[in-house]
């Protein structure tokens, strides 16, 4: 027999599910701490935090907060709300419906986040602390109470696992810390929410406004900060605080009442995404917002090649070339080969169709292939079709695709007489050109939301999880797994297409280089799969915010530099180590990834 | 006497009793060098219980296989209902014969629900475009299946648990859920391999119910089992295949009373020792590369 056969000993036998905070704090203490220095937090931002308005967004004015201050006041009133609500203040409590310490901590945390990098910020720009006003100090002073009173209170202790004494002191380390690392999450750990009520349908959908008013507002905030301090802070404020409603149970609740009402909810969801150039006094960031919609629709299209029939590809943003160099073709551009202006409808035609072709005749003779070999084809078509079209250019192959150069000067698009180069004006906003192509982009994004929708939740939809899910059963169920593959590759590819023929007109040229397989500016092939597959695969919105996301953070912080592959990286490395289903979970995938915890056991169709 | 497979109705595969389902004749398989199955006959009538016996690695489950379409037999066809097998499992699922797994193969993140309707594949014709377009045609074949999975999930019991992810169920559950998933593509033929591995005595019993209501239904089973009191319950008719060669047929008792089955499954007295056949066959497979995974003459040597 073995030594491993003696009884394991319980190192310093602490009480079962003994709960209890740091530093021995008492409870009220440590609430009432969290809860004032919430308050507090609000309180600093209406003063002032620098002298001098060298620093970006105008620190220096007494009783009207600006720039990163509204973000702690947004993080600090969280806090305070959170706070009180854990005392069980009568109509607060609504907020928290799944206990209200994990999500007091996680406000805490993004109160204390943003106020500190401020400070940091203004006291690392302006060289020395001695740039902080009162104010300052007392926003970093308050958050840091805030953070400290959060972090004390009690919290349900996870019991060590038992250790062998005689295992080495290295596997006592790794012991101890894991059981570290047990106490870290069971501190931030919150409850199961309860079940939202009936309401009355009108309420609910007026929740369903507000919650998508509240999206567009955060959404719009983000794009336009105009400065990278700010954006940094927005998000510190935005991770944080999304993390403490999640806990608070809010979003468990906002989505228990988005699923009943799904319809209005993706129709609202367009109708704010409508709302966004309306917001914006000019084009500037109308601009990123129709690159993101790109960006995001292709993502969405790879999502039912990924996502729902588990076919890896990695040279899909080659289908958005296709696309874009069909309609460009067919655009009247000086530079195409073929003196042709066909109507947009009729581009839009050509370049789907275009892409379907080559969906299919990629597809063809790969899609016997299992997992990794599809990989690698679709790896070499991608480079291949870059290729290509970088030699078709009259020298080494036949005159298509003008080389390096590209396909220049594609003119505006004009549908019934709407011009989308000029400006227009509706209702005293103006409409300018990128804003023109966000309304037309947002259609094709519809499209595509649809497509995705209706063949995922029907017989072919069914027929492409099966076959990801098991290839051999699937087939004895009567699944044609090459024709459903097959044709999930080729709905797949065509909706790329699609989005590649309004790609082509926004972007005036079409050249190989912008369909790498990875570059640092999306989209390409790798971070469109990374959209994906951070966003949450298989789901409609998962894909929309990753790509957001994966779109944003490179082009808002510029400072990165040649850093900013490695910094993707690395978050990418984390999410999937603490997130793996990524931050929009489908039920599904929630429940093979979190097996043994807070999954549910029953699958209601609010899938995506 | 030819019936549609695709009538619908309380048993939409079935066909008139008597009347020949599945016809094997003379099938052989050979991979590369070794012969998994030779020369196999088995006949299963519509409304019959079949079983297949054998010891381990007797080629069960290839011949198995054989009948599904997985493999192409080297020798010898598979008739079902008169018409040659297509060489593909999906097809041979459209044609009529649905099968379960040895190791239960469910799609584990679908419903319960979704998992029956996923065996409706080859009942139902939506392709992609009527499921974008979303036609009353759509809506009534989805109702129409929906509602057909859910009559077959209280055929097994499974109603309460529709919703449920498959791979949450518990392991009998699991089983039954395999058979309505097969059960859902309307077959006149019903395959079950093992149906009850791993099972305590309650749940084969309540399986044992489930065959026989299914065969009532006017869908013919041919069922492969090592729980023997099971089989011969169950049977109308058991064959039992020993180094991939059949020994006999019959009923329960004629396969009960034969001492080559005794001897295949529970060995020959050690007195008698392993024949001089035995020994020889034993020596083959050990001179050959890959030595089949017989276990009969092993096992007589074990005991």
């Amino acid at each position: 027999m073995t030594t491993q056969t003696t009884a394991p000993e319980t190192p310093s036998a602490p009480v079962a599910g003994r709960t209890s905070g740091a530093l021995g704090m008492p409870a009220p203490v440590a609430r009432a701490l969290a809860t004032g220095g919430g308050v507090l937090s609000v309180v600093s931002t209406f003063l002032a935090w620098t002298w001098t308005s060298e620093f970006p967004g105008d620190l220096t004015v007494y009783g009207y907060p600006g720039g990163l201050q509204v973000l702690v006041l947004i993080a600090g009133a969280l806090t305070a709300l959170f706070g009180l609500s854990s005392y069980g203040v009568k109509g607060l409590t609504g907020l928290t419906p799944a206990g209200g310490d994990g999500a007091l901590r996680f406000a805490s945390l993004a109160a204390f986040g943003t106020a500190w990098y401020t400070v940091i910020a203004i006291s690392s720009t302006l060289g020395g602390v001695v740039n902080l006003e009162p104010g300052g100090y007392l926003a970093a002073a308050a958050s840091l109470i805030a953070v400290l009173g959060a972090h004390t209170l009690p919290f349900e202790r996870p019991e060590p696992d038992p250790l062998d004494p005689d295992e080495s002191a290295w596997e006592h380390i790794k012991h101890r810390l894991a059981h570290g690392w047990q106490t870290v999450k069971a501190s931030y750990a919150g409850g199961t929410p309860r079940p939202v009520g009936a309401l009355p349908s009108y309420a609910e959908i007026l929740i369903i406004v507000a919650i998508l008013a509240l999206g567009l507002t955060v959404f719009t905030y983000g794009i336009g900060t105009s400065y990278d301090e700010l954006f940094i802070g927005f998000l510190i404020t935005a991770g944080f605080g999304f993390a403490a409603l999640n806990k608070a149970g809010l979003v468990a609740q906002a989505s228990q009442i988005t699923a009943r009402h799904q319809n209005i909810t993706m129709v609202g969801a367009f109708v704010a995404a409508a709302l966004f150039p309306f917001t914006q006094t000019d084009d500037q960031y109308a601009t990123v917002g129709v690159y993101i919609l790109i960006f995001a629709t292709v993502a969405l299209g790879l999502n039912i090649v990924v996502g729902l029939a588990g076919l890896l590809d990695l040279g899909y943003v080659a289908f958005l070339g296709v696309g874009a160099y069909a309609a460009a073709l067919v655009s009247g551009s000086p530079s195409s080969p073929f003196d042709v202006h066909f109507p947009f409808w009729a581009a839009v035609l050509v370049g789907a169709a275009a892409s379907l072709v080559f969906g299919v005749l990629i597809g063809a003779p790969t899609l016997r292939l299992r997992g990794d070999y599809l990989a690698i084809v679709t790896l070499g078509f991608g480079e291949i079709f870059r290729i290509t079209a970088n030699n078709l250019d009259g020298t080494s192959g036949p005159d298509l695709t003008n080389g390096s150069n590209g396909i220049a000067s594609i003119p505006n698009l004009d549908i019934l007489g709407f011009d989308f180069g000029a400006q227009h004006d509706v209702g005293g906003f103006t409409i300018g050109r990128f804003a023109n192509y966000f309304f037309l982009m947002l259609i094709i994004t519809a499209v595509v939301v649809l497509v995705f929708r209706r063949s995922g939740d029907s017989r072919i939809g069914r027929a492409w999880v099966a076959i990801r899910e098991d290839e051999t059963a699937a087939h004895a169920m009567g699944i044609n797994g090459f024709r459903v593959k097959l044709i999930a590759f080729a709905v797949g590819a065509s909706l790329a297409g699609l989005a590649g023929t309004v790609q082509a007109h926004v972007t005036y040229t079409v050249t190989p280089e912008q369909y790498l397989f990875a570059g640092p500016i999306p989209p390409n092939s790798a971070f469109l799969l990374a959209a994906v597959v951070l966003g949450g695969m298989g789901t409609i919105s998962g894909p929309l915010i990753g790509a957001s996301l994966l779109f944003l953070i490179p082009n808002k912080l510029q400072f990165l530099g040649d850093y900013q592959l490695l910094a993707f990286g690395v978050a990418l490395i984390l999410l999937m180590r603490f997130r793996p289903e990524g931050l929009i979970p489908n039920r599904r995938r929630q429940l093979e990834f979190h097996e043994e915890a807070e999954a549910p056991a029953v699958l209601t169709k609010a899938g995506a | 006497m030819t019936t549609d497979t695709t009538t619908r109705g309380a048993a939409p595969g079935a066909s008139a009793p008597g009347e020949a389902v599945l016809d094997a004749r003379g099938v052989t398989m050979r991979f590369g060098g070794l012969t998994a199955v030779r020369n196999v006959d088995l006949t299963v009538n519509s409304g019959e219980i079949v079983g297949l016996i054998g010891p381990n690695g007797a080629g069960k489950t290839t011949f198995f296989n054989c009948l599904t379409g997985l493999y192409v037999p080297t020798e010898g066809e598979v008739r079902y209902k008169g018409a040659v097998l297509p060489p593909k499992s999906f097809k041979v699922t459209a044609a009529g014969i649905a099968r379960t797994f040895q190791n239960i193969r469910l799609f584990a993140n679908m419903t319960v629900l979704e998992n029956v309707l996923v065996g409706r594949h080859t009942r139902t014709k939506e392709g992609l475009w009527s499921a974008l377009l979303r036609g009353p045609g759509f809506h009534r074949a989805e109702a129409a299946s929906r509602a057909r999975a859910m009559e077959l999930l209280r055929f097994v019991g499974l109603d309460g648990k529709a919703e449920h992810l498959a791979r949450n169920l518990p392991y009998g559950e699991q089983r039954k859920l395999e058979i309505a998933r097969a059960l859902a593509s309307e077959p006149g033929l019903l395959l079950l391999d093992e149906p009850t591995a791993g099972m305590n005595p309650q749940e084969t019993r309540a399986t044992e119910e489930l065959v026989f209501a299914i065969r009532d239904q006017g869908i013919a089973v041919l069922v492969i089992e090592h729980d023997m009191r099971f089989i011969f319950n169950l049977c109308d008719r058991v064959a039992v295949l020993v180094q991939g060669e059949k020994l006999v047929e019959g009923d329960s008792a004629t396969v009960q009373g034969d001492e080559r089955v005794v001897a295949a499954y529970l060995g020959e007295p050690f007195e008698n020792a392993p024949g001089a056949e035995e020994v020889a066959e034993v020596e083959a497979a050990e001179a050959h590369a890959d030595t089949p995974q017989d276990a009969a003459p092993g096992k007589e040597n074990d005991r």
